[in-house]
C-alpha cells in the first residue's frame, strides 16, 4: 500500500520535474499568469465576502446579541448616511495585518463549531473577556480601525463641543491616551467591567454593588 | 328600568349635541379630534456646555450637554463614567453631590447609593423649544444658589 503510494507520488514528481515536451514554455508561462490572476482574484473575493454583513449576521450568535445593539447607534444610522459595518472596525484594512487578524479568527470558527456561546447566557458568561480582547487590540494599534475614519488632522476642534475640545486637544493631542480608551461601548452595550479589568488607564466602573 | 334608560339615552344625546364647536387643545392646535397632529420636529439637545443656575433651592441642575444613547443600567453608567467623584479630577466634569452617596438610613458608601443611580430620573437635558404651554414661572436664582 505504502510503496503503491509512493509509486504513485514519483510518478507525477516525474511529471512535474521534467521540462514541458506538449506545451511550449510560453504557453506555460502565460498560463501560470492568468491562472494566477484567477487564483488570487478568486481568492480575495471570498476573504471581501467574510467581511460583509451578511457573513457575520449568518450566524445567530451575532445577529441575536452584537447587531442587534449597533443598530441602536450612530455608526448604524445618522445624519449623513455613513455605516461602520461589522469589519469596518474589527478587520484591520491594511493587508498583511489583515491576514494575521484572519487566521487569528479560526479561533472563533472552532468557537462556533463547539457552541462557545452558542446560547445567550454563555454569551454574557463571556462578554466582558471578548470585549477586553477587542479594547487590548486597539490599544496595541492605536485604536487604528477608529483612524480610519476619523483622522486627528482631518478634526476640527472648533466644531466640538467644550468638553470634546477639552479632552482631543489634551489626552489625544499627546498622545497620551488613545479613542479606545474613552470611546468603549460606542457601538455595543457595555458589559459589568469590574475596576481594574479595563484597558490598562481605566479604573474600571463604580457601579454600586446589590 | 326601561325607563331609565330611556332617559339615559336622552341625556347622553342631549350633552352630545350641547357640546362646544371645536375643542381647542394648545398641545394639539386646532386639529379635530380624530385627526392626527403633525408632531413637532425634533431638535438636538442643548450643548454647550454652560451651567445653568438653579431655579429654587435645592432643584437638581439641568444637564448642559447632550445624552443621546447614554447607556446607564445594571452594567454600566454613562454619567459617572466622568461624574463620579472618582472620576471628576481627570474628567474635570462637575462631581457628583456627596449626598448622592448616603443610603436611606444616612451609612456613606464608597460609590453611589442604589437611589441615586439613575440620573435622569431628577437631571435633565435640555431642548431648543418653545414652551407648549404658558407658563407664567419665575425662578429665583438666588434661592438656587443655595
Amino acid at each position: 500500500m505504502i510503496a503503491r503510494l509512493i509509486a504513485l507520488l514519483r510518478r507525477y514528481w516525474a511529471i512535474v520535474n521534467r521540462p514541458s515536451v506538449h506545451f511550449s514554455l510560453g504557453f506555460l508561462t502565460v498560463g501560470g499568469f492568468v491562472c494566477g490572476v484567477l487564483f488570487w482574484g478568486a481568492f480575495n473575493t471570498a476573504m471581501e465576502f467574510t467581511n460583509t454583513e451578511t457573513f457575520c449576521t449568518g450566524c445567530h450568535e451575532m445577529r441575536e446579541n452584537v447587531f442587534p445593539e449597533l443598530k441602536q447607534t450612530i455608526h448604524f444610522t445618522n445624519r449623513s448616511g455613513v455605516r461602520a459595518k461589522c469589519s469596518d472596525c474589527h478587520v484591520p484594512h491594511e493587508w498583511t495585518v489583515k491576514m494575521a487578524r484572519k487566521i487569528q479568527a479560526s479561533k472563533e470558527v472552532w468557537g462556533k463549531i463547539f457552541g462557545t456561546i452558542d446560547t445567550r447566557e454563555k454569551f454574557l458568561e463571556h462578554r466582558l473577556t471578548l470585549a477586553q480582547h477587542e479594547w487590548a487590540r486597539f490599544k496595541a494599534n492605536d485604536s487604528l480601525e477608529c483612524r480610519n475614519c476619523h483622522s486627528y488632522d482631518s478634526m476640527d476642534f472648533t466644531r466640538q463641543s467644550a468638553r470634546a475640545q477639552a479632552m482631543h486637544s489634551t489626552y489625544l493631542a499627546s498622545r497620551e491616551k488613545t479613542c479606545i480608551d474613552c470611546h468603549k461601548g460606542i457601538a455595543h452595550r457595555l458589559p459589568h467591567i469590574p475596576p481594574g479589568q479595563g484597558p490598562s488607564d481605566s479604573p474600571g466602573q463604580d457601579v454600586p454593588k446589590h | 328600568m326601561k325607563a331609565i334608560a330611556a332617559a339615559l339615552v336622552l341625556f347622553a344625546a342631549v350633552a352630545w349635541a350641547q357640546a362646544p364647536g371645536i375643542l381647542v387643545d394648545p398641545m394639539r392646535g386646532p386639529v379635530p379630534i380624530p385627526q392626527p397632529t403633525q408632531p413637532p420636529k425634533l431638535t438636538n439637545s442643548v450643548n454647550d456646555d454652560l451651567r445653568l443656575p438653579r431655579n429654587y433651592a435645592l432643584q437638581p441642575p439641568v444637564i448642559p450637554h447632550r445624552v443621546d444613547g447614554y447607556q446607564v443600567d445594571k452594567n454600566f453608567n454613562k454619567c459617572l463614567d466622568c461624574h463620579s467623584r472618582a472620576k471628576t479630577l481627570f474628567s474635570g466634569a462637575v462631581p457628583v453631590s456627596a449626598t448622592h452617596y448616603v443610603d436611606r438610613d444616612g451609612k456613606v458608601l464608597d460609590h453611589v447609593s442604589t437611589r441615586r443611580y439613575f440620573c435622569q430620573q431628577c437631571h435633565v437635558s435640555q431642548e431648543p423649544v418653545k414652551p407648549l404651554v404658558g407658563n407664567t414661572f419665575k425662578g429665583d436664582p438666588a434661592q438656587g444658589r443655595r
